[in-house]
Formats: structure tokens, sequence, C-alpha cells
């Protein structure tokens, strides 16, 4: 793992300029992933927030090689980019190592774009996947996602007078990629640098595909202050709502645990999405039910950490 | 040396992709094309092509790979049909919109629902306006020679398409014919290298593909995509031209058949055309002035030529097989009479749908058409509803 210093000099390859919204952790991964990178980078990216807001014609952010092509298929693109390398280099028509990696929403990957995640992977080829993890379709208007959380407010899961927003807990992308059984797969979020980079630099040596699930706070679709990105990411660390580990060949490690680890409420209190459940009796009732499934996520992980 | 081999059409496009020898084939298996795949795969777990098999596990996934491989640099290859197309269609769009050029063999078959294997055009046609260049094949020799042409023709740096090389499912994809199969050095030289002007790959000049393109740009790039088609008639001609003085066998936009001194013609797509040259022999042995044309390129649509090869008939049938349901009228007979008409032809044309799902098209049914030109050419009157070849009404 390279030291701040060195990796303060590593050339940008995503540049200033593009329009993510202040605060928001996707611009802070996507630097922080290419900078891990030892060899030059193609990038792939889905259709969201990233998209529309780094190559907005005629302009771009990408100081790499980059295409987008749909919604759906980030994780086809970096195949095809991938095979066609393998092929040109097979055939000496081109000569240069390359990694090559995708970018996606959590929509764009846990929902619309799953069945050719699924398909890359189980292809092993060699690429790193990143899920720019925001908990729902923030590009479009905070629509849910199957990555948003239980109990989280948005536009498609809106907490009401009756229904205290989303009913059904999120799917756990990171363990079904485990069950892909792909070399590498981690978990991080947009306020640990050292944590994600590392992740990442393990990612792009992988000898296949590896997959990141990065929890990207979003300030708009959470309702968080702008200035508070990396505070919230220490809190779903340090509650565990967002553990960070990693899986090496099958192997289980946990790259943070807190020595205390907070309840769960001192992660929601500082987003708008959950504000609801921040007060009466229903509302708790709610908290009590997510206190319980990260305890029970926990207690799994620290299970499957400990056995060899 | 060349050989003359019985084979299947689907044999006879796999035996056309491995002698093209693509960098990457990223595809699907969907009857009935399916064996175009599972031959090819073959050819690579033989070592014997270099090209990168991606057996995706989609169409979606097979359109997205083979985009981003052309985009890559690599030559690139796909076969499918029918439902496949159609789960492809959103990439298809992008695929043309990219200008990659990107050679796809569409086994053609019925579009559900309900679900029907069968030969029919349904999925060519629902995919006709979405910037691919379209070449119809009657037979399997055909299939196989137009592999390499659309290689050559999307590569065309006048062109820069994705080239859909259409055959008809089971009536020419699972019929054994005799192929004339050229010699692999040379099919090999006559397609030559594909010449990259802009490969993804080259790191060193980073560039941005399939960026957002709001109101002020997105027009003018629609515009700049629709100048690349004009010019594209007179490529397919020239490639046509260039495969004949190679290896004999003509090819160009559409193909006349005694259409000259021809008083009524018939113009159809696919393999339907053999059987009305058939009957255009029976009749012209039986005194009877009538010609056929067989359409080649069905995109882009060759208007000006197609008029003048139709110009001073008496009367013209069209026959569909497929349906453009709520429009005016079934796909070719609109693209003919649009062609016609905005030419100032006032030459009746007759509409006729046949063959959905596989449905039989037997000699006599040509026959009645022709019979029926006869009357239409009588009374320069044609009835602008279809008529049904082989349907119980």
């Amino acid at each position: 793992m390279p030291s701040l210093k060195e990796l303060s000099t590593r050339p940008e390859q995503f540049l200033g300029g593009h329009r993510l919204c202040p605060g928001c952790g996707e611009g802070t991964i996507v630097r922080q992933v290419l900078m891990a990178a030892d060899k030059p980078v193609v990038a792939a990216s889905c259709t969201g927030c990233l998209e529309v807001s780094s190559s907005i014609f005629p302009y771009t952010a990408w100081n790499i090689p980059w295409v987008h092509l749909a919604f759906e298929n980030a994780a086809a693109t970096a195949a095809g980019l991938e095979a066609a390398h393998k092929s040109l280099k097979r055939q000496g028509r081109c000569e240069e190592d390359l990694h090559f990696v995708a970018f996606g929403g959590d929509g764009g990957t846990y929902d619309i774009g799953f069945q050719a995640l699924s398909g890359a992977m189980e292809r092993r080829h060699r690429f790193v996947y990143v899920c720019l993890n925001n908990e729902a379709y923030m590009n479009t208007g905070i629509q849910r996602s199957s990555a948003t959380p239980l109990g989280a407010h948005t536009t498609t899961s809106p907490a009401g007078k009756v229904v205290p927003g989303k009913l059904t807990p999120r799917k756990d992308l990171t363990e079904i990629m485990v069950a892909h059984d792909v070399p590498y797969v981690g978990q991080s979020n947009s306020g640990r640098w050292r944590d994600l980079t590392g992740k990442a630099e393990k990612a792009f040596q992988t000898d296949g595909p590896a997959f990141l699930n990065v929890l990207s706070v979003c300030p708009l679709g959470w309702g968080t202050e702008p200035g508070k990105a990396i505070e919230i990411c220490e809190a779903a660390a340090d509650t565990c709502a967002w553990p960070l580990y990693e899986v090496v060949e099958g192997q289980y490690k946990i790259t943070y645990r807190p020595k205390e680890k907070k309840p769960v409420e001192e992660y929601l209190k500082h987003q708008r999405r959950f504000a609801h459940l921040l007060k009466g009796e229903a509302g708790q009732a709610v908290i009590a039910q997510i206190q319980a499934d990260v305890d029970a996520r926990w207690e799994k992980l620290q299970n499957r950490a400990e056995t060899k | 040396m060349a050989e003359q081999i019985a084979l299947e059409g689907n044999q006879a496009v796999a035996e056309a992709m491995r002698q093209v020898n693509p960098d990457v084939v990223a595809a699907y298996p969907i009857t009935p094309s399916t064996e175009v795949v599972q031959i090819f795969s073959q050819f690579a777990a033989d070592g014997k092509v270099d090209t990168e098999f991606v057996a995706v596990e989609s169409e979606h996934s097979a359109m997205t790979a083979c985009i981003s491989a052309a985009l890559s640099g690599g030559r690139v290859m796909n076969a499918t049909s029918s439902q496949g197309l159609a789960l492809m269609w959103e990439m298809l769009y992008i695929g043309a919109s990219l200008r990659t050029p990107i050679t796809l063999a569409l086994v053609n078959r019925a579009l559900s629902g309900n679900i029907n294997i069968h030969c029919d055009h349904s999925d060519s046609m629902g995919a006709r306006d979405c910037g691919w260049i379209q070449l119809f094949c009657e037979n399997a020799q055909e299939a196989y020679d137009t592999m390499f042409q659309a290689v050559r023709i999307g590569e065309d740096l006048r062109v820069r398409l994705p080239v859909m090389v259409c055959y008809d499912g089971f009536l020419v994809s699972h019929s054994v014919e005799m192929v004339k199969v050229e010699e692999d050095a040379a099919v090999a030289d006559w397609v030559g290298p594909y010449v990259v002007d802009r490969p993804l790959l080259d790191v060193k000049k980073p560039y941005t593909v399939g960026p957002l393109d709001l109101q002020d740009f997105y027009f003018e790039h629609k515009r700049t995509q629709v100048e690349a088609y004009p010019g594209v008639p007179a490529v397919i001609e020239e490639v046509g031209a260039s495969f004949e003085a190679a290896f004999g066998r003509p090819y160009g936009l559409m193909e006349p058949y005694m259409l000259d001194d021809a008083e009524t013609a018939i113009v159809s797509l696919g393999s339907t055309a053999g059987t009305v040259k058939d009957i255009v022999d029976a009749q012209r042995a039986a005194g009877k002035a009538v010609g056929a044309l067989k359409l080649r390129a069905f995109r882009p649509f060759p208007a000006d030529e197609l008029a003048a090869q139709l110009a001073g008939k008496k009367a013209v049938a069209v026959l569909d097989r497929s349906m453009s349901f709520g429009a005016a009228s079934a796909p070719l007979y609109s693209e003919v009479t649009s062609a016609l008409y905005a030419r100032g032809a006032t030459v009746p044309v007759a509409t006729y749908v046949y063959g959905l799902g596989g449905r039989e098209i037997l000699p006599e049914h040509i026959e009645q058409v022709y019979e029926d030109l006869a009357a239409v050419a009588a009374s320069q009157k044609a009835d602008t509803q279809p008529k049904y070849l082989g349907l119980r009404e």
C-alpha cells in the first residue's frame, strides 16, 4: 500500500470540473480507486449520476479511456473491453498491460445490471467492478432500489401516515458476489481513503474478477450536510451498519473493528431519510428492527472472519 | 482450393466466421441461430481461430460486449434470431450511433407472442430503424458470401456501421445446399485487416465514448449520423463488384430477374425470391412477360435504384413476410411504394403478406400473385389492403 504522499503524486485520472453534487462520495471513490492502479486503466460506466456528471458533451472529466453504453450493462461493457484486449494481446496487436474497471451505481448494479454483473463474474473476466452505492436511484430523483435499507424514505418508498419508509431490508450484494467465488470482494466506504485505496489496489492486482461495494454518501438523497460526509462514513463503520471487510479467495477479513460498536441511531440521526423513524413508537420499532438486522449481519460476519 | 460442399446455411456462416477469424465473438444461443455460435465455439476450442469467444448470459450483454470490443479495436461478430434481436434492441441503436462495425448473422424468425421458432422477417423489420445495414440472403451461398462482404462494408471508413446479414430461419439456416467454400487465404486476403482509426484501448490518446449529449449537441450528432447512409449503397455495390472479381459471384443492392422487358414484377426478400424466380421461368416459358426483383439491401433502402428498376412496369406486387401492426401497410410494401410514388411513378402496387411463423409459401401462391398482377395491370388499380397468402381466413 503506497503512502499518502506517494498517492498524491500519481496522475489525476478523474479531473475536477465534473458536476457531481457537493459532498457526493462518488468523485472521491473514483479518484481513490483509479489512484490505486499500477497500470493504465480503461473505464466503463453505467448510466447514472457519475456518467451524467462527468461526461456532458463536449466536456469530460475522464483523463483515461472511458465508455458509457447503457444502464444495465457496465459489467458486460467491461467484459467486452477485457475480451478484446485479451484477444489483441494474444495476437501481438496490443503491447500494453491494462487494467479494466466498471463503475455502476446501486440501481445499475443491484437491480437492472445484476444479470450482466453476475454473468461477467461467473465468466471470470479480469476487471474490477466498483459499485458506487448510495442506496437509491439518486440520478432520477431518489427512488428506492434493492440497496435501499430498511426504513429509509425515498420517493418510491415514502414515509407516510401508515407506512414507515422502505419495508424490506436491503439485498446483501457483497455476499452474493462472495457466493460467485470470485477471488476478491471488498466492502468499503467513501470516507476512509486508506481502506478504499488498499482494497482497490488488491482488486486491481487480482488475477480475475474483483468486486468492490463502496458506500457513497449522497447529501441530496440522504438529506445530509455536504460537509459531514466523512463523519457519516465513520458512523456507518462504527455502528456496523456498513461493515468494512474483504473476502480474498474465500477468506473473510474484517478491515475495521470499532472499539465500541455504537447504536445504529448514531448513524441514522445524521440523515433526513431516517428522520421519520426517530420520532414516535412506530419509528422506534423500525429502528429496533434495523438494529437487530445490523447485529445479526455483524455477528455472521465475525463468525465468517474467524472460521478458516 | 475452393470446394463445393454440402452445408446447412448455419454451417456455411460459421465457416465464414472461421475464415474471417474475428477478434471477439460474444454470443448467446437462440433457435435457429444457435448452431452458428455452437459450431464457432468448437472452432475456438480447437484453436482454429484467434478469437476470444465470450459465452455471455444474454443477448443484451452479447451486443454490449460486441460494441465495447469493437470500440476497443477488435473485429467483432455475433449471431442471433428473433427474441434475441429484440432483447438487443436498445444496444442496436447504440452500436450504430457509436459507428461500431459489427457483423451480426441474423437468422430470421418470428417474434413472440405467441412464441414461434420458425421463419418470418418480423425480427429484422422490428430493427429497421435502428441504424444498422441490413442485407437479405436468398440461400446458404449468399449468406456465406455476404458474411465477408458485410465485414468489408461495415468497416469501410466511408461507412463505419454495423451490418446484419439476414437469412431465413430453417429454410436457409437448416437446409443443406451445395456451397462453394473459398480458400482460407483467399477470403482472408480479400477481407483484409481491420483498420481501426481510434481504438479505445489506446491509453496514450484517451477519449470519452457515449457521453451525455443534451439539447445543444444531440441533434447535430444525429444529423451527422444520418449523413452516413446515402453513401452506403455505392459501397455495397463496390464491395459486391470486388467480390465478384475475386470469386466470380456477383452482388449488389438488388437482383433483377427477367425484369427488363417484364410488364409485371414481384418484389421480395430472402429465400422466397428463389421460389419467385422459378415461377418466372415457368411463366416465361408460357409466354408471359413477368419478372422479379429480389431486394438484397433493405437498409439503407436503395430507393432510387429500386424506382429505376421498376420504371415502366404495368403492375408490381410486394411480398411481405412480416406485418407492421397499426401501420398503413406492411414494411416492405411501405418502403417500395414510398420510393416509387415519391419519385413520380404511378404504377399500381399490390400488397401481399405471407409466411408468418414459418407458414409455407408454395409455387401456386406465387402463380396466383402473377395472375392477380395481370388483372391489376389491366385495371391499373391495386387494393391498398394486403392479401394473405396461404392463410385460413
